[in-house]
């Protein structure tokens, strides 16, 4: 017989997991297709700027004797990445204020955890500003083009993710803040942050740690 | 009735196993179809028809048992008054039996199939003829590198000699396919494809070839013809195209070569030895000797070389060739045109 | 807080604004089906312009670029405007009733999903006025870039099928979610009924397979609208990418097509043999195993573009590997059939001839499965026979006898018999004469997406047929929608279980009743209604429980209008995507506030 177990608010389910915590866990297997296609991009096209010789390279590089530097700023990006890293640690305290009933716990990580998000998302645009005034566009060559739509739809993500969080929070504000559901919002919101999270230190790896060849 | 028996014994001889043909392919074959895959008339073809039979004889027999078993059951069940419905889950046995029957056919025909793709893609051999053949919007480029030659849209092959095809696009993907001679392989833009074959058999009228990838609005006019000379014919056609264009003898030729001369034509045509040097259409040195014009859709002749120059996309829609004729918003009057046609025909 | 039934708000029951607002899965179900068999009429039409042009050589009825045009959009909307949301149509009405659920996972989530997929097939249908996509469904680079197709055709593809995609997304999250967690007590997944087996199967192929088309489109629109170069090979761009990123999408997506199929018929064959499914473990793993491999065969569309003798070989031997589990599924249905007593109304007789259609259309696919063959094979006529008796003779015949079969529940009414027969016969006859003459003209080498052929080829013939054929289907079509409305005018006649069924929706009342169940059953075999009745358990009666119906919502309809201006940014100006996403992100807002108890 399947188990039906009654869950937190009250709605019967067939696993025991609740409707939406389980629609969260399959859109993020769809998720993981999704960027798992544009990285696979990403990795086609990587090295199509060394044997074309079109810069502005990713990497340094040395073509025909001739020495170009890369564009990518590593320890710039490596303390963005730092910051979104701390951000999913704010995010646990936020799901363990909410789900342990502390509401300023929940409010003031959350708050954190958005303010941090925020803040990646600024290190990206100062990020994508430079290379624009270095030369390197969508259209200026492949690099260009799996570079910026890769990790612009990251950064869409996790502008997603911070009005997603931001929304949480302003409910929470509300009379009853965000019900008696309130641990199951925020570990729901939490799996998709941190998802968000895991996906960034792949492409940070991608992108920036592995040199092109 | 000749042909059906020319082409059974045609077929026999390559295939000694092959006991006689199927309803369908007696029909494929019988009426006149010079695009027929089941005609065999060049090497990568006959190599195709090898697991081709099998797989073909293997489904036509999945097909009756299959059919026959639902006709049977389905008459033989019906509901009549008394018949109880047998209240079977399912048989063990049985099922393992009807999972089998599938897995043998499908290592009976992945064997030959597997052995195929290999034969197919060996190298070429040494002695092979090369010919690079580029897909344009719409119509075909051929180049002998070997010979220092190129034309377009009618292809001239030696019989019984290899010859190895690098197949490239300029614009969009196109694919080179002749069905009765060899499958088909495409033109892809940033890539080179090959595909080796021999023609086996030389004959006046040509094989025809038609690009199997769209390729825009003018796809289906996207043709061409493959002539299939002995080698003695081929190599004097093939030093008539090294040659030079000729130099026009009539008058009305000559005032065409003047008005081709000073049009927009030499921007895109090249004719031999003369100022039009353009190279992203076809090649026209020696056009008056082709049979059709316009990839392989209109024959060649004056009323019909007129009417393309007038305006092309009223033949070939989406015809990247301006219209020419004044009335279509062109440089040139009718008699011009004429000029032009007459011109062209003696490109011989 | 959950409510008596009747003493909530409740919904309006009819008018204009209550299927606006409805999140009723039976009626979004509803909404569904009809839409989608407009949209299954109008690309029937479009085929018949297509084949009438076909009917002799040198046809004059329609020039080169609308049959481009037509050809194009007749796939499109077949496959992401009629087949899909026909299945769609099913699963929606179905999926809760054969689970024993109330309704699905997310009632607004699902009425979203239909509201996105009217307006994306509105959209995409629009590009008529303006000059519609004519790449082919397949759209291969180079032809879809802005150089060799200026016009907007390829970008309302591309911004049509990505919100297409986003409305089966949802409804897949929202199916899978539904089956896997929403079952009544004791209906465990070996319990379930195969179509619902078959539903879940699917969306697990759309929830895995959509996010690489997404990609591809994504990258088809920054190259037409935004200046990249994915694509296009002459800046280092790759037109085989998307080749294989569409690929990777498109043969799931015929697995999509064709699982409602199988599951529909594996439903009606049992009741009306009147004995159990035969092998039902078998028919489910065979499901999940088509399924599986189904991911390890797309470059089977691409034997001709150069690839190496490695790929070729493992893609060829994958995709004939496939036939074991499909050729298992039919010899299952042929087993059900044995020993039976067979009831051959309308809705048996379509699924008797799903099984002949549908194998024709197999066995075909198995032979340019070897890629030697499929030189020959790959874009002739022969292809197009394969994926119409695949298509047509299969999924959409399995679909007219799911049809016959649920409508006394979904309507309380029944379709008249006779004409039915006079559907199936001409539908059959239809089917048989124009897609069977297609083998031949492959096999004469006729190219598919050719406005025009010569005479002197031996095509002229078969074509005529084929078009005659065409036009027998369209009759087949008349008669059926005669049929539909001379039901729609009888009384509501209909008994629960009408066909003596096994399964859960024939427990309620045809047509059931907005919370679908006065009393959720309790399952204790595969097929309930017959163990029930043999062991002689009588339905529970219902006790007064507090039964909850979700309330009415405008959110849905508005959140997908602002989500089909989003999409109509790239075809114009990006302030509209930003207005949409305003609109998108203030309804979310309400939505997420607004009460559901």
């Amino acid at each position: 017989m399947a188990q039906a177990v009654a869950h937190g608010g009250g709605h019967v389910t067939s696993t025991g997991t609740s409707n939406r915590k389980l629609m969260m866990w399959i859109f993020l297997g769809s998720e993981c297709l999704f960027f798992g296609s544009l990285i696979a991009t990403y990795l086609i096209f990587a090295g199509d700027v060394i044997h074309r010789g079109v810069g502005p390279f990713p990497h340094p590089v040395t073509i025909n004797g001739e020495h170009h530097e890369g564009i990518l700023d590593i320890p710039l990006t490596s303390t963005s990445t730092f910051v979104l890293l701390m951000s999913s640690v704010t995010m646990v305290f936020a799901v363990y204020g909410a789900q342990h009933a502390r509401p300023k716990m929940m409010k003031l990580s959350t708050l954190a955890t958005i303010v941090l998000g925020v803040v990646f998302l600024g290190f990206q645009a100062f990020e994508f500003a430079t290379f624009y005034h270095e030369g390197l566009t969508l259209g200026t060559n492949l690099f260009g083009a799996s570079f910026f739509v890769l990790t612009g739809f990251h950064g869409t993500h996790v502008a997603v993710g911070a009005l997603y969080l931001a929304s949480l929070l302003a409910a929470s504000f509300r009379r009853n803040g965000l019900g008696h559901e309130a641990g199951e919002h925020m570990e729901i919101a939490g799996l998709y942050w941190h998802f968000v999270d895991i996906v960034w230190i792949v492409i940070f790896t991608i992108i920036y740690l592995i040199p092109s060849e | 009735m000749t042909r059906i028996r020319s082409v059974r014994s045609s077929l026999s001889r390559r295939f000694a196993l092959l006991l006689g043909l199927s309803l369908l392919l007696a029909l494929t074959v019988s009426c006149d179809a010079p695009m027929s895959t089941a005609v065999i008339k060049g090497s990568d073809n006959a190599a195709i028809w090898g697991p081709y039979n099998l797989i073909m004889w293997l489904a036509g027999i999945v097909f009756v048992v299959i059919m026959a078993i639902t006709a049977i059951f389905t008459l033989m069940f019906r509901e009549r008054p008394g018949r109880e419905a047998q209240q079977i889950h399912g048989n063990t046995r049985l099922e393992v039996i009807w999972t089998m029957i599938p897995v043998a056919i499908v290592v009976a025909i992945t064997v030959p199939t597997i052995s195929t793709i290999q034969a197919q893609s060996a190298p070429p051999p040494a002695d092979a003829m090369k010919v690079i053949a580029i897909g344009h919007q719409w119509w075909f480029e051929f180049q002998y590198p070997d010979l220092g030659i190129s034309t377009a849209n009618e292809l001239h092959l030696p019989v019984d000699k290899p010859v190895h095809f690098e197949l490239r696009s300029a614009d969009v993907i196109h694919s080179f396919w002749v069905p009765q001679i060899a499958g088909k392989v495409d033109m892809v833009p940033g890539h080179t494809n090959f595909l080796t074959f021999t023609a086996t058999e030389a004959r006046p009228e040509p094989y025809l070839g038609q690009c199997a990838e769209l390729c825009g609005f003018s796809h289906a006019n996207m043709r061409f013809r493959v002539f299939v000379d002995a080698q003695s014919d081929f190599d004097s056609w093939s030093k008539s195209v090294a040659a030079k264009a000729v130099t026009p003898v009539s008058p009305l030729a000559k005032q065409g070569q003047e008005i081709f001369n000073r049009s927009a034509c030499i921007g895109c045509h090249t004719v031999n030895g003369t100022a039009a040097q353009g190279k992203t259409a076809p090649d026209l040195s020696h056009v008056g000797a082709r049979t059709t014009i316009a990839a392989g859709i209109l024959v060649n002749n004056e009323a019909n070389l007129t009417r393309w120059i007038h305006n092309s996309a009223d033949v070939k829609p989406g015809s990247l060739m301006p219209p020419m004729a004044k009335s279509a918003g062109g440089a040139l009057s009718d008699e011009e045109i004429k000029a032009v046609a007459a011109y062209l025909l003696e490109l011989k | 807080m959950a409510t008596i039934a009747g003493t909530l708000t409740q919904p309006a029951s009819s008018g204009i604004w209550s299927w606006i607002t409805t999140v009723d899965h039976k009626r979004i179900g509803a909404l569904y089906g009809v839409t989608a068999f407009i949209f299954f009429m109008w690309g029937g039409f479009q085929a018949l312009l297509i084949r009438t042009q076909l009917a002799v050589p040198h046809g004059v009825v329609i020039d080169a670029k609308l049959f481009n045009e037509l050809f194009t959009m007749h796939a499109l909307t077949m496959i992401f405007l009629a087949v899909m949301p026909l299945g769609a149509s099913f699963t929606n009405y179905l999926l809760p009733l054969m689970v024993g659920a109330r309704d699905v996972a997310f009632p607004r989530l699902n009425a979203l999903s239909y509201w996105v997929f009217l307006f994306g097939g509105l959209l995409l249908t629009s590009s008529f006025f303006f000059g519609a996509p004519d790449g082919g469904w397949f759209n291969y680079a180079p032809l879809s870039s802005k150089q060799y197709s200026p016009g907007p055709g390829i970008t309302f593809y591309a911004v049509g099928l990505l919100i297409l995609g986003v409305s089966s997304l949802m409804a897949a999250l929202n199916f899978a979610t539904t089956i896997i967690n929403m079952r009544a007590p004791g209906m465990t997944m070996m319990r379930l009924p195969v179509f619902v087996w078959m539903s879940l199967i699917i969306s697990f192929l759309l929830i895995l397979a959509l996010p690489p088309l997404t990609v591809a489109l994504l990258q088809l629109l920054f190259d037409r609208e935004y200046g990249t170069h994915f694509f296009i090979a002459s800046e280092g761009g790759d037109p085989i990418l998307w080749q294989h990123l569409f690929w990777i999408f498109g043969h799931p997506e015929v697995y999509i097509l064709i699982l409602p199929a199988m599951g529909i018929v594996s439903e009606v064959i049992p009741v009306f043999s009147r004995k159990p499914l035969f092998g039902y473990p078998a028919i489910v793993f065979a499901g999940v195993a088509i399924a599986f491999l189904g991911w390890a065969v797309w470059s089977h569309h691409m034997f001709t573009t150069g690839m190496g003798a490695v790929p070729k070989t493992i893609f060829a031997t994958n995709t004939m590997i496939i036939a074991i589990p499909t050729g298992v599924k039919i010899f299952n249905w042929l087993g059900t059939m044995y020993g039976g007593s067979l009831r051959l109304n309308t809705a048996m007789s379509f699924s008797i001839a799903f099984i002949a259609l549908f194998t024709i259309g197999g066995i075909s696919g198995v032979m340019h499965a070897s890629p030697p063959v499929d030189m020959q094979h790959q874009d002739t006529y022969f292809v197009v026979a394969h994926i119409h008796y695949v298509l047509v003779g299969g999924a959409v015949t399995a679909i007219f006898s799911g049809i016959y079969y649920w409508f006394p529940k979904m309507t309380g009414r029944f379709l008249d018999e006779r004409l039915g027969m006079l559907h199936f016969w001409l539908w059959f006859f239809g089917v048989n004469l124009t897609f069977f003459p297609m083998h031949y003209l492959g096999l004469l080498g006729m190219p598919r997406r050719i406005y025009t052929y010569d005479a002197g080829l031996g095509w002229g013939l078969w074509n005529m047929v084929e078009t005659i054929g065409a036009y027998v289907l369209a009759a087949s079509i008349l008669v059926f929608v005669w049929n539909f409305f001379k039901a729609m005018s009888q009384p509501q006649t209909a008994p629960a279980n009408p066909w003596d069924a096994a399964t859960l929706e024939w427990a309620t009342s045809s047509p059931p009743p907005e919370h679908d169940f006065d009393v959720v059953p309790v399952v204790r075999a595969r097929d309930p209604l017959w163990h029930d009745r043999d062991h002689g358990i009588e339905p529970a009666q219902p006790t007064g429980e507090h039964i909850h119906v979700p309330p009415p919502s405008y959110y849905p309809i508005l959140i997908a209008a602002g989500m089909t201006v989003m999409a109509m940014g790239p075809l114009s100006h990006l302030a509209l995507t930003a207005i949409g996403a305003v609109i998108v992100v203030y309804g979310i807002w309400g939505w997420a506030l607004e009460p559901t108890e």
